[in-house]
């Protein structure tokens, strides 16, 4: 394991993984309502499509234990488990999830569209489009002279976009405290990584523009935490951004109701196999924690989300002329 | 109102082009506001390749006047994410044409920022582009595109056809918290190397004033046809007012000035009064300026005495050789023409 982090951030990153699975755990039941026999994305309190981040939570918690409110994060499509680690209320993105009018922003948005402009975190639906909203928040930073950061997350598929390359040299270029982090869960969509990336690592790819570039493996919060924490605090002294590129893995299919039959037999298991949040239950009790404290963190973390869900699921449809509220400032 | 004594003792009138106008709001506003930053290509050392940021390094140096690289995704994103962080960024965008390779910040990030957010986050920007052709610069330099910009929600247009209005609209844009394209036509700019319609260049207050985005203007009052124009088009329609004056034709002409929102109103009053429209604009013809226009009169139930007329480029690219482009360019010939065609008519 990794020294680097201490007792309190261990803590709160294991508790914050559990609350984010549970997130998801209690979005899975709640999608499929109204959706069966016959599958119909329209239909129940949770239309639209679903990306759950099962998998993904050491990439979240690893990066957001060095973050304040301040920070900002750009994150994905697929944004519950980064979303829950930088502190967005539970449950007004409950709300906002189940399309009501005390959401995030009053049920316009969904799950593809959170923004808390208290702790400055923002997501988007299209690939590797957060990237320049980040290299901007971090230029504000660098021109107001605080030291705040902001992270833009992107998949692996990201990289091989324009705006990737585009972001990473003008972040380099004007030396902004931004860092950029791959989650590499394998798959864009059902095309895998080895199919249409001409790297073998994107961390790599740092090199094109003059700025570190690290690998982290083994989906290990631990690891994630120590690589970030270096990334995170060089941005904070000034001396430009970082790439991240962690290995994690997909637990589910890209959106609910994915058949997922671009998977090897036997992959999902395998996965499961080495799921994150009990490997890393079981570092933390190998490390000396007490499972009492753990069990009690735990608790917490699922009451903190049955409550949200319970808000949620209370809370007021908006009145649909609302709609037409919020288009300009 | 002051005595003209007075009046000619405090302020000689000055003559700005609206590059030298849009250059003199960047720079008094970045003075007054030190939120307000310039990111673009050749906008620094160069001070604009159509003139609208001269002067602006010198004075306020290179952390708020940045040239960027040829990178529209990134530095366009980038304005979005400063203003989420509270700063207003004025950004260029050196042609309209390039808007494809920038499209999405624009249009899924900074027009929907605010609705995403119900109202918590802003996206105080302005992102100018310079629009138009008729100096053969072929079809990826040329185009106007109002109504790509003005059909997309969350976004402000506008597009200045005189100096006074460049600096009073560039003013208010920066001003605005929402998003605004500021569109000005490259044969209004008064660039030296580029032919400039000498009645764009015009007196303009040295001292700080806004011209309201979302405001037309009637710049020629007339009785018998409304003409509705916008940037070059405004002064089309002036020149063709002026020679349909001589023959008995009153021609009441309207600058639109804003694409997005557009003032229905003003040009509904006066088309109550002539009782025929006329549409001016160089953007491709189909499910444009002048079919919404168009549109906001016929579906106020004005009674009009011949059917609304637009005038456009036609549903072509724009061609290169000056003989074909120019064919297909609106002009003051053809509006004159068209509104004689529109005269005749029987009531």
């Amino acid at each position: 394991m990794n020294g680097a982090s201490n007792a309190s951030d261990r803590l709160w990153m294991y508790a914050t993984m559990v609350k984010s699975r549970h997130f998801e755990a209690l979005i899975k039941p709640a999608y499929f309502e109204g959706k069966s026999p016959v599958f119909n994305m329209a239909k129940g309190p949770l239309p639209g499509e679903m990306h759950l981040s099962d998998g993904q939570e050491p990439c979240a918690v690893g990066v957001c234990a060095h973050l304040r409110p301040g920070d900002t994060i750009t994150a994905t499509h697929r944004p519950h488990h980064v979303a829950i680690a930088k502190g967005v209320d539970l449950d007004a993105m409950a709300a906002e999830i189940f399309g009501k009018a005390s959401g995030l922003a009053g049920g316009r948005g969904g799950h593809m569209h959170l923004f808390d402009a208290r702790v400055n975190f923002a997501c988007s639906g299209i690939i590797a489009q957060g990237l320049g909203p980040a290299v901007g928040a971090a230029l504000a930073s660098k021109l107001r002279g605080d030291d705040t950061v902001a992270v833009a997350f992107l998949g692996e598929g990201a990289a091989n976009q324009g705006a990737f390359h585009e972001a990473l040299n003008l972040a380099s270029v004007w030396k902004v405290p931004a860092v950029f982090v791959i989650e590499d869960n394998a798959y864009g969509i059902s095309v895998s990584k080895r199919d249409c990336t001409a790297v073998e690592r994107n961390a790599d790819r740092a090199a094109a523009y003059s700025m570190p570039g690290h690998f982290v493996a083994g989906n290990d919060a631990d690891a994630v935490h120590a690589i970030a924490g270096e990334a995170i605090a060089r941005a904070r002294r000034g001396e430009g951004p970082s790439l991240i590129e962690i290995e994690t893995c997909r637990l589910e299919g890209h959106f609910m109701g994915d058949a997922e039959g671009y998977r090897p037999a036997g992959e999902v298991e395998r996965l499961k196999a080495r799921d994150p949040i009990p490997a890393y239950r079981a570092r933390l009790l190998a490390d000396g924690f007490e499972a009492i404290d753990l069990d009690r963190a735990e608790a917490e973390a699922r009451a903190a989300v049955d409550a949200a869900f319970a808000f949620a699921r209370a809370a007021a449809y908006p009145d649909p002329e609302e709609a037409f509220a919020h288009v300009f400032a | 109102m002051s005595s003209p004594d007075t009046a000619t003792a405090v302020r000689p009138a000055r003559r700005l082009t609206i590059a030298r106008a849009i250059a003199e709001a960047i720079g008094q506003e970045m003075e007054r506001d030190s939120d307000v930053l310039v990111m673009g290509e050749d906008i620094a050392k160069l001070g604009g390749v159509f003139g609208t940021t001269t002067g602006l390094l010198d004075r306020f140096g290179p952390e708020r006047v940045r040239d960027t690289p040829i990178s529209e995704t990134a530095f366009i994103g980038a304005a979005v994410g400063l203003a989420a962080s509270g700063m207003r960024p004025v950004v260029e965008l050196m042609f309209v044409d390039f808007f494809g390779v920038c499209m999405d910040a624009i249009y899924n990030l900074a027009a929907k920022q605010s609705y995403f957010s119900g109202g918590q986050v802003t996206c105080p920007m302005v992102l100018m582009t310079s629009v138009g052709g008729g100096y053969g610069d072929a079809g990826q330099h040329s185009q106007a595109l109002y109504a790509t910009f003005g059909h997309l929600p969350g976004l402000k247009v506008v597009i200045p056809s005189n100096a006074h209005d460049a600096k009073g609209l560039m003013l208010a844009a920066i001003r605005d918290p929402n998003p605004v394209i500021f569109m000005y036509h490259k044969a209004l700019q008064g660039m030296g190397w580029l032919g400039t319609v000498q009645r764009s260049i015009t007196d303009a207050p040295e001292g700080d004033y806004v011209v309201p985005l979302g405001k037309a203007k009637c710049v020629r009052e007339g009785e018998d046809v409304t003409v509705v124009g916008l940037g070059l088009s405004v002064h089309q329609a002036l020149d063709a007012a002026g020679r349909l004056a001589e023959e008995g034709v009153s021609a009441e002409v309207i600058d639109l000035i804003s694409i997005a929102p557009v003032d229905r109103e003003t040009v509904r009053a006066s088309v109550r009064r002539t009782g025929r429209l006329l549409v001016v604009d160089d953007d491709y013809l189909s499910y444009g300026v002048g079919a919404e226009i168009i549109a906001s009169v016929c579906e106020a139930g004005i009674p009009l005495l011949v059917p609304p007329q637009r005038i456009a480029f036609p549903d072509i690219p724009v061609p290169f050789t000056p003989v074909m482009e120019h064919f297909v360019l609106p002009n003051a010939d053809k509006v004159a023409a068209a509104v004689r065609q529109m005269m005749e008519v029987p009531n």
